[in-house]
């Protein structure tokens, strides 16, 4: 199967890779997916407290191309937008956007679950309640 | 001699075609095409004598007698006439026949089919480094067991089973031996005498002869044995299997056995040692790992784990210049790594994280060079960028995490 070019250049030169300080109380953190299936994705999003918008997004993810272009993707998105707008982020705009075939669609459901993990996080550091999708 | 791309290191999923066996292989297809079944005339006349000196070549190879080979069109086919055959032929001897879970897909298919009609089937676990537990093996034969089916080498890892102490075991006990050898004749002297061997399946395209064709060996003597067609027809290759031969494939498989017959042995000492070259550069990454026995194995197949990098996505980052094989398939459905690597006891990360290696006939050191620069710095790419690594790094332990499932 051959990827799609944006796969392909996300893959060879990934935005935002790297990690922010989890102890932080402005950063949210989230972890999905996992190595049994072959993929987990860690994506951390930094909230600037007084605007509520995203300052920086950092990931790293362990998988296939389109893991590893979707959660790029993902980090590239979330920065500039404020919490409640990235929580409109679906995973069908990342399929649209990377081309993704039918056999990748996970991997941008797993890109989705991430940014919902790592809002959550941040949500319940800071005395939100915690989002119904990312309960489950 | 300057690097072309892409290189070929998949050969135990194919091989190219040695250009001297395509030599042999062009007259007939248009100047000689000849029916080898056509007894009144010339054409059918050259077009047997063609096959007859094939089937010299590949007895030869694997010290047979020319009438034991049964051409075929390849290794699946193979498989299946030597299991369904048997399974029908001695019905009324017994219904159970003993395999192991590594098997290959037509073997193991095989089986189920067999198992619907009413046979049993015994699948052997492996051990750690893939070979069979001879005393397990031996303990499973019942009164009911009719067939040992255990291959050669294997096509993930390239391990070795101990053919000549199965076959010991399964005459002891008055039962047939049948083994997929595709991945081994032609690699590794192979010979159904001091083997042992009772059928035998393997194919053309993986001695770089042609695809769609292949051979089973069948016994005639001490003892003789038999297998019911699974093809009806005409009556060809001694009633066991119909159809007109495929000529140019045949002559095709024969050439290819004649030359591996006369390169083998340098061949393998070729291999083997840019095999070995190529496993210990790449060991030197922390945390990778060899899978599969490291004696008992061919010598052109090299199987290693990358821990905390996922195959398909590590070789995105090198197939547009090497193509080679995964362990892990991520396209499906399922998501689930390779049943070779999972019956060695490898856990989903590591078989997840395995790449296969399959040297061959024109595989250089140049592109082994290449290919140990390229995995290498994918690899360290790669788990700069995981998360697994770095948690592996921090020591946090990673079974300890209740990850979500998918």
């Amino acid at each position: 199967m051959a990827y799609s070019e944006k796969v392909i250049d996300h893959y060879s030169n990934p935005k935002n890779v790297g990690t922010l300080d989890k102890a932080k109380n402005n950063v949210g953190t989230g972890l999905v997916g996992a190595p049994e299936c072959g993929d987990v994705m860690r994506l951390q999003i930094e909230v600037d407290e007084e605007t509520g918008v995203i300052s920086d997004a950092k990931f790293k993810t362990f998988g296939c191309g389109s893991a590893i272009a979707s959660s790029s993707l993902a980090t590239e998105w979330l920065k500039g937008k404020t919490v409640d707008q990235a929580l409109e982020i679906d995973n069908m705009d990342i399929v649209e956007e990377l081309n993704l075939p039918p056999v990748k669609i996970h991997c941008s459901v797993l890109a989705e679950d991430a940014i919902k993990a790592a809002i959550n996080d941040y949500r319940v550091k800071n005395g939100l309640p915690e989002l119904e999708a990312a309960k489950a | 001699m300057s690097l072309k791309f892409p290189i070929y290191l998949d050969n135990n999923a194919t091989t190219p075609m040695d250009p001297r066996v395509l030599d042999a292989m062009l007259p007939y297809f248009v100047e000689k095409f000849g029916n080898a079944a056509s007894r009144n005339h010339s054409f059918g006349w050259v077009a047997e004598e063609a096959v007859d000196y094939a089937r010299e070549q590949v007895a030869k190879l694997i010290n047979a007698d020319p009438k034991e080979i049964i051409f075929t069109s390849g290794a699946t086919e193979s498989d299946n006439l030597a299991l369904k055959g048997v399974f029908e032929m001695y019905a009324s001897k017994g219904n159970h026949i003993i395999t192991c879970t590594t098997e290959h897909k037509a073997v193991l298919d095989s089986c189920k089919h067999i198992e619907k009609l009413g046979g049993e089937v015994t699948y052997l676990q492996v051990q750690a480094d893939g070979l069979i537990d001879l005393s397990q093996l031996e303990a499973a034969i019942t009164s009911k067991t009719i067939l040992i089916a255990i291959m050669y080498g294997n096509n993930e890892i390239g391990v070795v089973q101990d053919v000549k102490a199965i076959s010991s075991i399964a005459h002891k006990h008055g039962v047939l031996f049948f083994t997929d050898a595709t991945q081994a004749v032609g690699k590794i002297p192979v010979d159904v005498m001091t083997d042992g061997i009772d059928l035998m399946a393997f194919s053309g395209h993986k001695i770089y002869g042609p695809k769609g064709v292949g051979a089973l060996y069948v016994r005639r003597k001490n003892p003789r044995v038999k297998v019911t067609s699974q093809m009806d027809g005409g009556g060809h290759e001694r009633g066991m299997r119909s159809g007109t031969l495929n000529v140019p494939g045949i002559v095709g498989l024969g050439k290819a056995c004649e030359i591996c017959m006369r390169e083998m042995e340098s061949e393998a000492k070729r291999l083997s040692a840019m095999r070995d070259r190529l496993e210990s550069s790449l060991t030197e990454l922390e945390e990778s790992y060899v899978n599969g026995h490291r004696e008992h194995r061919l010598p052109h197949v090299t199987n290693i784990s990358f821990k905390y990098v996922e195959g398909e996505g590590l070789m995105m980052g090198f197939n547009k210049n090497i193509a080679l094989s995964s362990g892990s398939a991520c396209t499906s459905a399922s998501l689930e790594p390779s049943y070779v690597l999972k019956a060695l006891g490898l856990g989903d990360d590591l078989a997840h994280s395995s790449l296969r290696f399959g040297l061959g006939r024109f595989t250089t050191d140049e592109q082994i060079d290449y290919t140990i620069e390229a995995v290498k710095s994918t690899v360290t790419k790669l788990r700069e960028m995981s998360p697994l690594w770095e948690m592996f790094k921090e020591g946090i332990d990673l079974n300890a995490i209740e990850w979500a499932h998918h």
